[in-house]
């Protein structure tokens, strides 16, 4: 409880009490001005000293401390796709994956643990990635105590779904469906209470490209996430990929002038929008990933729960720019990254 | 070896419990109790004390540990954005202990923050700062101004109701019983109000303290303390001098004021400058009674000037030491303690004065609960009432 509290005093009615009585009250009110006085001197330099003393760029709006990385490298994560173990039968192609549920203690800012639940003991889980087309056949075993599921988003049979045959603990099942229709898709658990096994971590990108391909380029992968790490239904922290500021402490490296492809999906609980904004730079949006031609040329992008698209850009001079969630707060809270544009 | 005897044999006797609660506690702590479980997370229990704005670019937290495990702090979040910060002398706290956490923040003076802690599995505790204003620091020029407002409070007030002192004395018999009813009615006020404070304090403390145990049984050893000193003074005599009584109501009632001197220092130390303002002319008011109680007993005798002087400083003087305390390292936990020890004091004067009441009333054959009595009573508590009405707004 606060003083002012105790002295059953709302704060409106301090700041009321404040003007009416800060003037007459010649001794204090001398007193608060001294006191003001005293620290302006030297205030400036400090400030300075302050705004110098961390390499933060936002003044303080940063984590403490590094996260163990060496279990889970978001910066790995952008660019690793799990293309699944490929072969061919009948004339097409095969793609086999495995995914394993799993109970995972995941580090989502510096020193603070998760206890997520995990598609092969990371999360986000693998990026999948298949050709238009393709045969997908993902065998999935849960190692956990809870049942789960995978429901892709996609076109597959109803027993494919992931929602009504739950796999209990120790038990395995075979999703099998053709990869269609191309885009940028997600998979998440869909064992009831739905939003706590999301929330848990139970979720990755599903990326379907198109048979023609896409034009080359850098390709990245970002999941925007969040964490309840005191379980009062609110997120704590926000990030992309699951670790609170970590591309602003190791900014993302992009060549000059190379194309740029992000594949974003929106998996965060609680919230119902977030957004993703990129500085100094426009992108091109292709909603879901599901035609070749762009709806959209901006720099900020709002996303509803599990809404996902492409952005495709270049960087046009060389240097560090920030991108962000453009709810200030998330940003705040850990969505925030820089890309490293190098010659 | 005779039975009443007490060697060496004796001394040993005495030590077997604690040689087999040793035994105990070893096997416990080698074996564990059966009742151990490590899947659960662990218990955490943080509480901030204090949040203090030295200067217009940070905040400081004082942090204890009240939990049963060491904690870590591992972020911080002010008004829902992750800050930096360094915790002194480790972000890991011990049991029982504490740190002190930095954070670097150019905060808008009179704007409200939040401040969260985020431990290492993600629990989160909360601090507050409802107006953000600097904290003044230690110096001789605070130092000296906080006296300056513990004098207002508790020295003026006490030492202008003492001189109501040559006016009481001219009262007859039953005017002077009314004036000690009116005593014991003003100190049944300040002990409910003084427990009050002392519980709020303690219901703030991390719960290792046991603070409302702790608050209501020191209660009782000050009660029961001073009571056996009281009889101990007396020794042959039959009553207790009434000076002696008269300095007792000042030293209680110094520690009443006391805990409103920690009040105030501690509004003053949030910020809350203009709110002390108010706080200073309240209790101005509120305390000037106080003055009258303490010279109720004495009214029949005459004590050396020098003694109003001493019962004004014992009565009001308290009230500086409390303003420091307050202002520069306040405490729940001492507050509590010394909030409490007040409450038993007072608790022991009114036992004092009432038997002056029911003495009286013996000498003279009249009823304990007259007219005059009971006046006086319900006076005493309805001024203090009112008056706390400017203290609480």
């Amino acid at each position: 409880m606060s003083e002012a509290d105790r002295w059953g005093i709302s704060r409106r009615d301090f700041l009321r009490t404040a003007g009416t009585l800060g003037i007459s009250g010649a001794l204090l009110g001398a007193y608060a001005g001294q006191a003001h006085g005293h620290n302006g001197e030297d205030h400036g330099a400090d400030v300075a000293q302050a705004a110098t003393g961390h390499d933060t760029s936002h003044g303080g709006n940063s984590t403490v401390g590094n996260v163990d990385t060496s279990r889970f490298d978001p910066t790995a994560f952008l660019r690793d796709f799990y293309r699944g173990e490929e072969r061919r039968e009948g004339g097409r192609t095969v793609r086999e994956y495995e995914l394993t549920a799993e109970e995972a203690e995941i580090e989502v800012a510096p020193g603070v643990m998760y206890p997520a639940w995990a598609y092969n003991g990371q999360v986000p889980g693998p990026t999948l990635r298949a050709v238009e087309g393709d045969r997908v056949r993902v065998v999935f075993k849960n190692k956990d105590a809870h049942p789960h599921t995978i429901h892709f988003h996609g076109f597959h049979p109803a027993n494919m779904d992931g929602v009504f045959e739950l796999v209990g603990p120790g038990q395995e099942f075979v999703y099998e469906f053709d990869a269609e229709p191309f885009g940028m898709h997600l998979y998440h658990c869909h064992t009831s209470p739905l939003r706590k096994h999301i929330e848990k971590g139970l979720y990755g990108a599903f990326i379907i490209d198109p048979k023609e391909g896409r034009p080359g380029a850098d390709e990245i992968v970002m999941v925007m996430n969040g964490f309840d790490t005191n379980f009062d239904a609110s997120n704590e922290v926000y990030a992309v990929n699951s670790v609170a500021f970590h591309y602003q402490k190791n900014p993302i490296e992009i060549k000059l002038g190379e194309l740029i492809r992000a594949y974003v999906v929106n998996v965060l609980e609680f919230d119902f929008i977030n957004s993703f904004h990129t500085h100094a730079n426009f992108f091109d949006y292709y909603p879901t990933g599901t035609k070749l031609e762009p709806s959209e040329y901006t720099d900020t992008k709002v996303f509803g729960q599990g809404e996902r698209g492409i952005m495709e850009f270049r960087y046009h001079f060389p240097g560090t720019f920030m991108f962000h969630a453009h709810v200030s707060e998330f940003a705040e809270l850990g969505w925030m990254g820089l890309f490293e544009v190098k010659e | 070896m005779g039975k009443n005897e007490r060697g060496p044999g004796w001394v040993l006797l005495g030590l077997v419990p604690l040689l087999g609660l040793g035994v105990l506690l070893a096997f416990i702590v080698l074996n564990g109790a059966g009742v151990d479980r490590t899947d659960r997370p662990p218990i955490e229990d943080l509480s901030v004390q204090r949040v203090a704005l030295p200067t217009e670019y940070e905040f400081v937290l004082s942090v204890r540990n009240g939990g049963p495990e060491p904690v870590t702090l591992s972020q911080i979040v002010v008004n829902d954005a992750i800050w930096d910060f360094e915790a002194e002398p480790s972000s890991t706290i011990p049991r029982l202990g504490s740190a002190t956490v930095t954070i670097p923040y150019s905060w808008v003076e009179g704007e409200a923050y939040e401040i969260v802690l985020i431990t290492s599995n993600g629990t989160t505790f909360d601090a507050e700062v409802p107006v953000a204003l600097l904290t003044p620091g230690f110096s001789g020029e605070t130092f000296f101004r906080y006296a300056l407002i513990g004098t207002y409070v508790g020295v003026i007030p006490v030492a202008l109701g003492l001189l109501w002192y040559p006016f009481l004395r001219r009262l007859g018999s039953s005017g002077m019983n009314f004036v000690l009813a009116l005593t014991v009615g003003l100190l049944a006020f300040l002990v409910i109000d003084t427990l009050e404070e002392a519980i709020e304090s303690a219901t703030e403390l991390p719960g290792v303290f046991s603070g409302i145990p702790l608050v209501i049984l020191v209660v009782l050893l000050t009660l029961l303390g001073l009571l056996g000193v009281g009889r101990a003074f007396r020794r042959g005599r039959e009553e207790a001098s009434r000076l002696g009584t008269s300095y007792r109501i000042a030293l209680g009632i110094g520690l009443h004021n006391l805990g409103e001197g920690l009040a105030i220092g501690a509004a003053f130390a949030l910020g809350e400058a203009a709110l002390g303002v108010f706080l200073v002319v309240g209790f101005t008011l509120h305390n000037i009674t106080e003055g009258v109680g303490i010279a109720a007993p004495i009214l029949r005798e005459r004590p050396r000037l020098a003694h109003f002087l001493w019962l004004a400083l014992l009565g009001g003087g308290p009230a500086i030491l409390g303003t420091w305390i307050g202002g520069f390292a306040y405490s729940n936990l001492l507050a509590a303690v010394f909030l409490a020890v007040g409450a038993g004091a007072i608790l022991q004067v009114i036992y004092e004065v009432t038997r002056l009441l029911l003495r009286d009333s013996d000498r003279t054959k009249t009823p304990v609960l007259s007219g005059a009595n009971l006046g006086g009573l319900t006076a005493g508590i309805a001024i203090m009432y009112a008056t706390a009405l400017l203290v609480s707004v």
